[in-house]
């Protein structure tokens, strides 16, 4: 066990330095830069601009802004905002709430429902139910993101006028209820796709599952079939999704971008896009470290999962 | 301490407004008022309601000396004062000083060099410290600090030798004379020495994230990427708030927005405004007012006067006849713009409104062309002395209605044997090095060319000011014209509005004539609010619709 987490920390450490080149020369490849936001106001001059590039260390070459960054990095200090001025570890927290919210309801919308499905799919193959879960996670995975949270916003929103049409909250209105009715549309939008994925290997899983032996012998020995199911069936078919869970959280984070985009969500989703577009280095440099971070520890924690609760994979 | 309300505070503009008000002139003025009585509105005695302004872009940078974008301004005016405040008309009225300095007064001296400013006694920091002459003489040397990451230092940088007589008086010497000071002073907003002079760094302190002003808002709460809350000064010197809270929302779609605006979420449309092709139906919606404010921003084709094919003056001119204005204004921005032919606004004071009016003329331009020796070469596109007619035009990709003007104006082009290819960029590439360097052959840009209401567009014609050449500047044009250098720099010098008057509109005759810029239209805005939210007053001499949101009402 040992050994399997040293040489894992070893691949997610090179993998991460990767990750952090690749980022910081495209970044810093990519012409125009932060300042050039500014290059339309009344009385900026050229120098103004020359001056505050000098002033943030943006003329030095690639190289000693990546090292430097690095080794801010290793001291714990992500680097400073050029948008807003304050340290990117508190950009980034600001923002983290907001998504772990959404990304919260949406997981528990999507495992719930995904699992159902699968199940009940694959303990009735070849009935109605099943037929439409297939085609409808089918739908549900080809369509883009956006577009069902256009239509929620249409429908839900304006034509029914049940839901609001996007923002965490009202404001002047901060409670519970209010940030519920919120978030119903944007989780249920973000879970849609996780649902229709979930279902799908769940239904697998569990026909793996029904055609073991040992469900055999539960049936011979006489066990009611729901029990069957939902003691011998689902607690086996679940094992092999906690890994797909562990691969879900980071894709999570990706549909995140869009849907809170769509319903002005203030969070990390939203953060990415605003700074890529002021050419935000640091904090998108910051946001690209935190999800690879999440997504080798999210790997990371699935497979030791794994390995605690099934006692027939040996990790060496 | 006592409150001033002499006329120079600004209280008559309030008191005429009230007057208009009551004799249902507004009503007039504005027949969108919904069939409302227009009569007996008055502010309430105590800040009461909450105003919710939207917004596209996020309101990020609180410290108002450090670069910042749009957006952030209407914060700046909410919580912080200047010196001197500019009113929509363009004249320019004490705020944090008592009066407006002038030889008369003795505020400045004969030369333009010495300046001596008096203030208010009777303003007081969100803190509760008194506002004094060691406020301002600090603001103003942080602004130069080379420490300092300032936005813009243009003005500030002719100040020497700062002294404060008084904590009511301030003087400091120019090391030469320079008019738009005063303009640019109404746009440099005071910060408290008392609490930033101890900062280690002044690029990072705990006051860049929740600042402490005098104006007539306080610091409320962030929440970083959704909204920021601002709450009533109760001791604020000047007139109102009126309003308890006022909030900037911040929504970076536009159908959202404008969405948001319909189902009563904001209550006004800030800076992002309604998109034109929302307009004839946003003046249909009930309880609201929709109505057009003019701008100072212009757009134009820029033609970089460096290639050898926009030399000839012909060549402009030709252009310039060839463009369909009025379909690009009438059929793809909603008939909403308005025609122009000078970088001046329409409000200003020194507007030139004598300048020749665009024709749309295909015939004269080809006879323009034939007459100075442009003859069509063996694909139809014209040439001279090896050069071809043809160029590049660029803008920002993603602007949907400015790729369609482009496309517009290609076609009439080719009919007179020029070549116009488009070569658009994204927006961070445009206007890199790309628009500052002056690497664009033509581009089409939309410039606010004023600073406050002051006329002074040195950085922007100047030949010394391109930055192509001397690393300064935004002459991007690279426009060069004798005269006109002259005329900027009397202009720059001179006190007297009637004499400035004549030298800027005789700039804007020569420029219209030289036609380094094809003016396109002014921008105006589609601007939306909800019925009864009073006192609101639109400024084109500021960047934001939020600039005195101190006398904004519920009525």
């Amino acid at each position: 066990m040992a050994a399997f987490l040293f040489s894992r920390f070893l691949q997610s450490a090179v993998l991460l330095v990767i990750v952090s080149i690749i980022g910081f020369l495209v970044l810093y490849l990519m012409p125009g830069g932060p300042l050039s936001q500014y290059a339309l106001d009344p009385g900026m001059t050229q120098e103004d601009i020359a001056r505050i590039t000098e002033q943030l260390g943006l003329n030095r070459p690639v190289h000693v802004q990546y090292l430097d960054w690095v080794w801010g990095l290793v001291q714990g200090d992500w680097g400073t905002s050029f948008r807003d001025g304050s340290p990117v570890t508190q950009v980034i927290a600001r923002h983290v709430p907001a998504t772990l919210l959404l990304m919260g309801s949406s997981t528990v919308i999507a495992v719930a429902i995904g699992t159902w499905i699968g199940v009940r799919g694959a303990t009735h193959r070849y009935s109605g139910f099943d037929y439409i879960a297939t085609v409808g996670a089918m739908i549900a995975l080809s369509i883009p993101t956006f577009w069902f949270g256009l239509i929620g916003i249409y429908v839900f929103a304006l034509r029914l006028d049940w839901l609001p049409a996007g923002n965490m909250y009202t404001i002047g209105d901060g409670s519970v209820l209010n940030y519920l009715h919120h978030l119903i549309l944007p989780s249920i939008v973000l879970a849609l796709v996780h649902i229709a994925i979930w279902s799908r290997f769940m239904r697998t899983a569990t026909l793996d599952a029904i055609s073991q032996d040992f469900v055999k012998t539960a049936r011979a020995k006489g066990v009611s079939e729901r029990r069957v199911v939902m003691k011998h069936v689902v607690g086996n078919a679940l094992l092999p999704m906690i890994t797909l869970a562990g691969v879900q959280v980071p894709s999570l984070l990706t549909g995140a971008l869009v849907t809170e985009t769509v319903f002005t969500w203030p969070g990390m989703g939203r953060l990415f896009l605003d700074s890529l577009g002021y050419s935000d280095y640091p904090v998108v440099m910051g946001l690209l470290m935190f999800s690879a971070l999440l997504t080798i520890v999210a790997n990371l924690i699935a497979d030791i999962t794994v390995a605690l609760v099934d006692p027939r994979i040996r990790l060496a | 301490m006592t409150k001033d309300k002499s006329p120079k505070s600004g209280f008559t503009r309030r008191a005429t407004l009230r007057m208009m008000t009551a004799g249902g002139a507004v009503g007039l003025l504005v027949p969108s008022i919904l069939g409302k009585p227009a009569f007996a509105q008055t502010p309430p005695a105590e800040p009461t309601g909450r105003v919710v302004v939207g917004l596209s872009q996020e309101p990020t940078v609180f410290n108002p000396l450090m670069p910042h974008i749009e957006t952030d301004d209407g914060v700046a005016f909410s919580i912080f004062d200047a010196l001197f405040r500019i009113m929509p008309d363009g004249e320019i009225m004490p705020n944090l000083a008592t009066e407006i300095p002038t030889v008369e007064n003795g505020g400045l001296s004969e030369d333009g060099l010495n300046w001596r400013i008096k203030l208010r006694d009777d303003v007081t920091w969100h803190d509760g410290e008194p506002f004094t002459a060691e406020d301002v003489k600090f603001t103003l040397e942080l602004i130069t600090n080379p420490e300092f990451r300032a936005w813009r230092t243009a003005g500030h940088d002719l100040v020497r030798d700062i002294e404060v007589v008084s904590p009511t008086e301030i003087t400091w010497r120019m090391e030469e004379p320079f008019a738009p000071y005063l303009s640019f002073l109404s746009e440099t907003f005071i910060l408290p020495k008392h609490i930033l002079a101890g900062a280690e760094d002044p690029n990072d302190t705990p006051f860049n994230q929740a600042p402490v002003g005098t104006g007539a808002f306080k610091w409320g709460s962030r929440q970083a990427g959704d909204n920021l809350q601002l709450v009533a000064n109760p001791d604020y010197h000047g007139d109102g708030p009126y309003i308890e809270q006022l909030v900037f929302k911040y929504i970076p779609d536009m159908t959202v927005l404008y969405t948001q605006f319909r189902s009563g979420e904001i209550d006004l449309v800030g800076q992002a405004y309604i998109t034109p092709d929302n307009y004839e139906e946003a003046k249909t919606l009930d309880e609201r007012v929709v109505e057009l404010v003019p701008r100072g921003t212009l757009e134009s084709i820029y033609l970089n006067q460096s290639l050898p094919v926009f030399q000839d003056k012909a060549v402009r001119e030709a252009l310039y006849l060839a463009i369909d204005r009025k379909s690009i204004i009438d059929l793809l921005y909603f008939g909403v713009p308005g025609e122009a032919e000078t970088f001046m606004p329409e409000t200003s004071a020194f507007y030139n409104p004598d300048l020749p009016e665009h024709e749309f003329d295909l015939e004269k331009a080809t006879s323009l062309l034939d007459e100075a020796g442009w003859t069509p070469g063996a694909d139809g596109i014209r040439e001279k002395d090896g050069v071809r007619l043809s160029f590049a035009n660029s803008t920002t990709t993603g602007a949907h209605l400015r790729e369609q003007a482009q496309q517009f104006i290609q076609q009439t082009y080719a009919q007179i044997g020029v070549e116009m290819k488009i070569e658009n960029l994204p927006p961070a590439v445009m206007w890199g090095e790309f628009w500052g360097q002056s690497q664009f052959e033509s581009a089409m840009v939309g410039i606010t060319y004023l600073i406050g209401a002051d006329p002074d567009v040195t950085n922007r014609f100047h030949s010394k000011a391109i930055a192509a050449e001397s690393g300064s500047g935004s002459n991007n044009a690279r426009y060069s014209n004798p005269e006109v250098d002259r005329l900027l720099e009397e202009g720059a010098r001179t006190f007297d509005i009637e004499k400035r008057k004549e030298i800027y509109k005789e700039i804007q005759a020569i420029i219209r004539e030289d036609l380094p810029f094809l003016p396109l239209f002014r921008y105006t805005n589609v601007f939306g609010r909800k019925a009864g939210l009073e006192g609101f007053e639109p400024n084109s001499n500021t960047r934001t619709e939020s600039s005195h949101a101190a006398l904004w009402y519920w009525g």
